[in-house]
C-alpha cells in the first residue's frame, strides 16, 4: 500500500471510529476502544493496537484525534512504559505477554517503571548483581535498584537480574517483568540535589516472580535490554520542538524582557547558545524525518549529547544573567513530581536539574565512547571484565 | 516543513560527482597544483559541465539549464568541499542567484554548458547587508575602482559589479579590466584584486532590485558555503578516523585511547549538526523561504567553525605526518579557515542573528 493510500485508509478508520465512540464520553472506555481499533500504535500488528501501517503515519492519526479534542493517553505520565517497555515487549514478548500488557500500558491504566540501574551498576549496567534464582516454576529475586522514576506509581516494571553468576557478565542476565505489588518489593523516594524526589530506590527481598513474567530466554536478558536502551536515547532527546521551544527560549525571553541585565560578554554567550540550540533542534528534526522515512540514523546519540550540554550551559548563563536575583531559589522541600519539569520553576532550579541530563539515560562520557565505537568504528579499549 | 534529508536523486547526484572527482581530482593532483601555478582547474570544470551537467543545476530550463535548484547545488558543493577541488562552482552559484534575482537568467545560458563563468565582484569576506561599492560609474557607462580579494573571478568570463546606482555586467576581457592574483591562504581558491580603469559596462538592474539581488546573492553564498564546509569537515573526520584505526603506538591503535575517541565523537556530533544546519539553509534557499537570511546566518555562525575544528583535529590527531606539506590535511585546514571568513565570519553572522531574532546588544553606557 502506498503512503497516500495508507493515510487515506487511516483517516477513514479514525472517522468511522469517531462515529461510533464519543470523545467526550468515558475516557478509559474510549482509549480501550481506540486500542482495539488499531489506532493506538498504527505500526503494531492487528490485535496489538495497530494496523500494520507505516509508523510515520502515527502523527497523522494522533492529529486527527487531537483535532476533535479526544482524550489522549497522557503519554508523559507513562514515558517508560510507552517509550521503553512497549517496544521491548513487542519485540521480545510472547503472544500471551503482549496481549496481557500492551493494552493497559497504552491506555495509561497501568504505569510502568524500569528496574535496571543499581548502586554498583550505573554506566557499567551489565555489572548488575540483583539475583534471580529458580524455585520450581518461580524465580526468587533479591537485590537493590536505584534511579527508578515512577516506581511509586507503577504497576509493573521491566527488570534486569543476574541468573548465572558464573557466566561472563553479559551472558548471565535475564529480563523479567516485575509485579510491583508483589510481597518484598519496597519503594523509597530518592531525594536528589534539587531537593525533590523524581526517582526511587527499590529494594527487592525474596520477591517471587512466576516464570511467565520472564521476557526472552534465560541468559539472553542483555540482548533484550539493548532494545530497551536503544529506545531510551530516542525518548530522551528526540522530541520535535519549535524554534526556541527548549531551554533557550527561557534565556532568550529573559534577555528580551530585562534590558538592564544585559552585558557584552553575556550577549556573546546568549548568541552562541542560540546558534547551538537551533543547530541541535534542526538535527533532532532531521533525525525525526529520517525515522519517519524508515531510515533511522545514529543521530539520536548526537541529539542527546547536545541536549545535555546545552541545557547545562544555557541554564548556567541564565543564573549569571540574573545576577543577584539568580541567588534566590524558590523551594527546597521534597516533592514527588509526576514527571520531570526540565523547563519549569526558577533559573536556579533549571541549572541544578540540568546536571542530571548528562548522567541519566547514559552518561555523556559513555555516549562518546559508544559513538566512537559503534558509529565511527574505532577499536574498543582493552578490557579486563570480558 | 523543510526537508532536511537527501532525496534519492540527490544521493545519486552525490555519487556521480564523487566518482568524477575521485577520477580527475584526487588530492595528489590538487596538491601538485598548489605547488604549481595555483590556477583553477578548468579541465575539471569542463568535465563537471560536460560529463555531469552540474554547472547549470540552478539555471532555469528555458535558459538551457537543468532547472533543478539550490538543494542540488548544495550537494555538489559538499562533494567539491570534500575534495577541496579548485573550481569556481561557489562563485558561479552566487552569481546565478544574483542574476536570477534581477530577472536576467538569460545571461546564464553559457554557464549551463560550462562557459563564461559569471562571478559577483565583491570581496570574498563580504557579509550580507554590508554595502561596499568601491566602484564608481561614469558616463558610457564605464566603471573605475578596485575590488580586493574576490574569489572565483580569475577564471570568470562575466563580472557582475555592484555600484551605487545599480548592478553592472562587465566582460572579463574588456579593456580597462585587470585581475591580479593574490597569494591566498587557500591556494585551492585563489583570490584576486580586480582593477577597473574606465572599463565599459552594461547596467542590468537598478534601485532596490539591484540592491536586493546583491544582498540575496551574498546570503545565498553564506547558505551554500555551509554545504562545502560540511564536505570539508566530513573528509577531515573520515580521514582521521581511518588513520587512528591503523596507527599503532604503545602496542595499540591510537584510536582505542579514550582521549582520541572522545575528541572524534564530539567532532562527529558537530559534523552531524552542521549537516542539518546546512541542509536547512539549502532548502530555504531552494524554496524561497522567508527564513533564508536567518538560515544563512545560522549556517555561517555554526558550520564554518565546525569545518575549522575538524581540520584542526585532523592535523592534531595525525601527529607529525599531519604537519607536513606532503599530507593533504593542510589543504583542508587552509580551505576551512578561509571559508570561515568568507561571506562573513561567525561573529559577524551572530551579530546579524541578534537583529533577526530580537536578541539586541546591550545599550552603550
Amino acid at each position: 500500500m502506498s503512503d497516500d493510500a495508507a493515510a487515506e485508509m487511516l483517516r477513514g478508520r479514525v472517522a468511522a471510529f469517531l462515529d461510533r465512540h464519543d470523545p467526550a464520553g468515558d475516557r478509559t472506555a474510549f482509549l480501550r476502544a481506540r486500542f482495539d481499533a488499531g489506532l493506538a500504535w498504527v505500526h503494531h500488528p492487528v490485535g496489538l493496537g495497530g494496523l500494520d501501517a507505516p509508523r510515520r503515519l502515527q502523527p497523522l492519526v494522533d492529529a486527527e484525534f487531537a483535532r476533535v479534542g479526544a482524550p489522549d493517553n497522557r503519554p508523559r505520565r507513562n514515558s517508560i512504559g510507552l517509550g521503553m517497555a512497549a517496544p521491548t515487549l513487542l519485540r521480545h514478548g510472547t503472544p500471551t505477554q503482549r496481549a496481557r500488557w500492551l493494552r493497559p500500558l497504552w491506555t495509561g491504566e497501568e504505569i510502568w517503571c524500569q528496574l535496571f540501574s543499581e548502586p554498583g551498576a550505573g554506566s557499567d549496567l551489565a555489572g548488575l548483581t540483583t539475583r534471580a534464582v529458580r524455585d520450581g516454576t518461580d524465580w526468587i529475586v533479591d537485590g537493590q535498584k536505584v534511579w527508578t522514576s515512577m516506581a511509586h506509581r507503577a504497576r509493573w516494571a521491566i527488570l534486569l537480574t543476574r541468573t548465572d553468576p558464573v557466566a561472563p557478565k553479559h551472558r548471565g542476565i535475564t529480563f523479567f517483568v516485575c509485579d510491583m505489588t508483589a510481597p518484598g518489593v519496597q519503594v523509597r523516594p530518592l531525594r536528589q540535589l534539587t531537593g525533590e524526589a523524581e526517582f526511587n530506590e527499590v529494594f527487592l527481598t525474596d520477591v517471587r516472580l512466576p516464570d511467565s513474567l520472564r521476557v526472552g530466554a534465560v541468559g539472553d536478558g542483555w540482548r533484550v535490554a539493548r532494545t530497551t536502551l536503544m529506545h531510551e536515547r530516542v525518548a530522551i532527546g528526540g522530541r520535535p520542538l519549535p524554534r526556541e521551544g527548549g531551554m533557550i527560549g527561557r534565556l532568550a525571553q529573559t534577555w528580551r524582557d530585562r534590558p538592564e541585565l544585559r552585558s557584552a560578554g553575556l550577549h556573546h554567550e546568549v548568541l552562541q547558545s542560540w546558534v547551538r540550540a537551533e543547530a541541535a533542534r534542526l538535527t533532532a528534526l532531521r533525525l525525526r524525518q529520517q525515522l519517519l522515512a524508515g531510515d533511522p540514523g545514529p543521530e539520536s546519540s548526537a541529539v542527546k549529547l547536545s541536549f545535555a550540554a546545552l541545557a547545562q550551559r544555557i541554564s548556567g548563563i541564565e543564573v549569571e544573567l540574573l545576577g543577584g536575583e539568580g541567588l534566590r531559589h524558590d523551594d527546597w522541600t521534597m516533592h514527588r513530581p509526576e514527571e520531570p519539569d526540565l523547563l519549569g520553576r526558577t533559573a536556579t532550579y533549571r541549572y541544578l536539574r540540568a546536571r542530571g541530563n548528562s548522567i541519566e539515560g547514559g552518561t555523556s562520557e559513555i555516549l562518546r565512547t559508544i559513538i566512537a565505537e559503534r558509529v565511527l568504528g574505532l577499536p574498543a579499549e582493552p578490557r579486563v571484565d570480558r | 516543513m523543510s526537508n532536511l534529508r537527501y532525496d534519492d536523486h540527490e544521493e545519486a547526484l552525490r555519487d556521480s560527482v564523487r566518482a568524477l572527482l575521485a577520477a580527475y581530482s584526487p588530492w595528489q593532483r590538487v596538491l601538485s597544483r598548489v605547488d604549481g601555478d595555483r590556477s583553477y582547474d578548468m579541465a575539471l570544470w569542463a568535465r563537471l559541465a560536460g560529463h555531469l551537467g552540474v554547472t547549470g543545476l540552478a539555471v532555469p530550463e528555458e535558459h538551457g539549464g537543468a532547472g533543478a535548484g539550490f538543494r542540488e547545488v548544495a550537494v555538489v558543493l559538499e562533494e567539491l568541499g570534500r575534495a577541496v577541488a579548485p573550481v569556481p562552482y561557489l562563485g558561479a552559484a552566487v552569481a546565478t542567484r544574483a542574476l536570477l534575482g534581477c530577472g536576467r537568467g538569460d545571461l546564464l545560458g553559457p554557464l549551463a554548458v560550462g562557459e563564461r563563468v559569471p562571478v559577483l565582484v565583491v570581496p570574498f569576506a563580504t557579509s550580507p547587508g554590508v554595502p561596499a561599492h568601491p566602484v564608481a560609474v561614469a558616463d558610457g557607462p564605464v566603471l573605475s575602482g578596485v575590488v580586493a580579494g574576490v574569489a572565483d573571478a580569475l577564471p570568470a568570463g562575466l563580472l557582475l559589479v555592484p555600484a551605487d546606482d545599480g548592478l553592472y555586467v562587465v566582460d572579463a576581457d574588456a579593456p580597462g579590466v585587470t585581475m591580479r592574483p593574490v597569494l591566498s591562504l587557500d591556494a585551492t581558491r585563489t583570490l584576486c584584486d580586480i582593477t577597473f580603469a574606465v572599463a565599459p559596462a552594461r547596467r542590468i538592474a537598478t534601485g532596490p532590485v539591484a540592491g536586493s539581488a546583491v544582498t540575496d546573492a551574498v546570503t545565498a553564498g553564506a547558505a551554500l558555503l555551509a554545504s562545502e564546509q560540511v564536505g570539508v569537515a566530513q573528509w577531515c573526520l573520515d580521514t582521521t578516523v581511518d588513520y587512528v584505526r591503523v596507527r599503532y603506538q604503545f602496542g595499540r591503535p591510537v584510536g582505542s585511547f579514550q582521549a582520541v575517541k572522545h575528541r572524534l565523537a564530539d567532532l562527529w556530533v558537530q559534523v552531524t549538526e552542521a549537516r542539518a544546519v546546512a541542509r536547512y539553509a539549502a532548502d530555504c534557499l531552494a524554496t524561497g523561504d522567508p527564513d533564508t537570511p536567518l538560515a544563512g546566518s545560522l549556517a555561517q555562525a555554526y558550520c564554518g567553525t565546525v569545518a575549522v575544528t575538524a581540520a584542526e583535529v585532523c592535523v592534531q590527531l595525525h601527529g607529525g605526518i599531519g604537519f607536513t606539506w606532503e599530507h593533504p590535511a593542510h589543504l583542508y585546514l587552509k580551505r576551512a579557515k578561509s571559508a570561515a571568513i568568507a561571506f562573513g565570519s561567525a561573529d559577524r553572522h551572530r551579530t546579524l542573528l541578534a537583529g533577526l531574532v530580537d536578541l539586541p546588544a546591550p545599550a552603550p553606557n
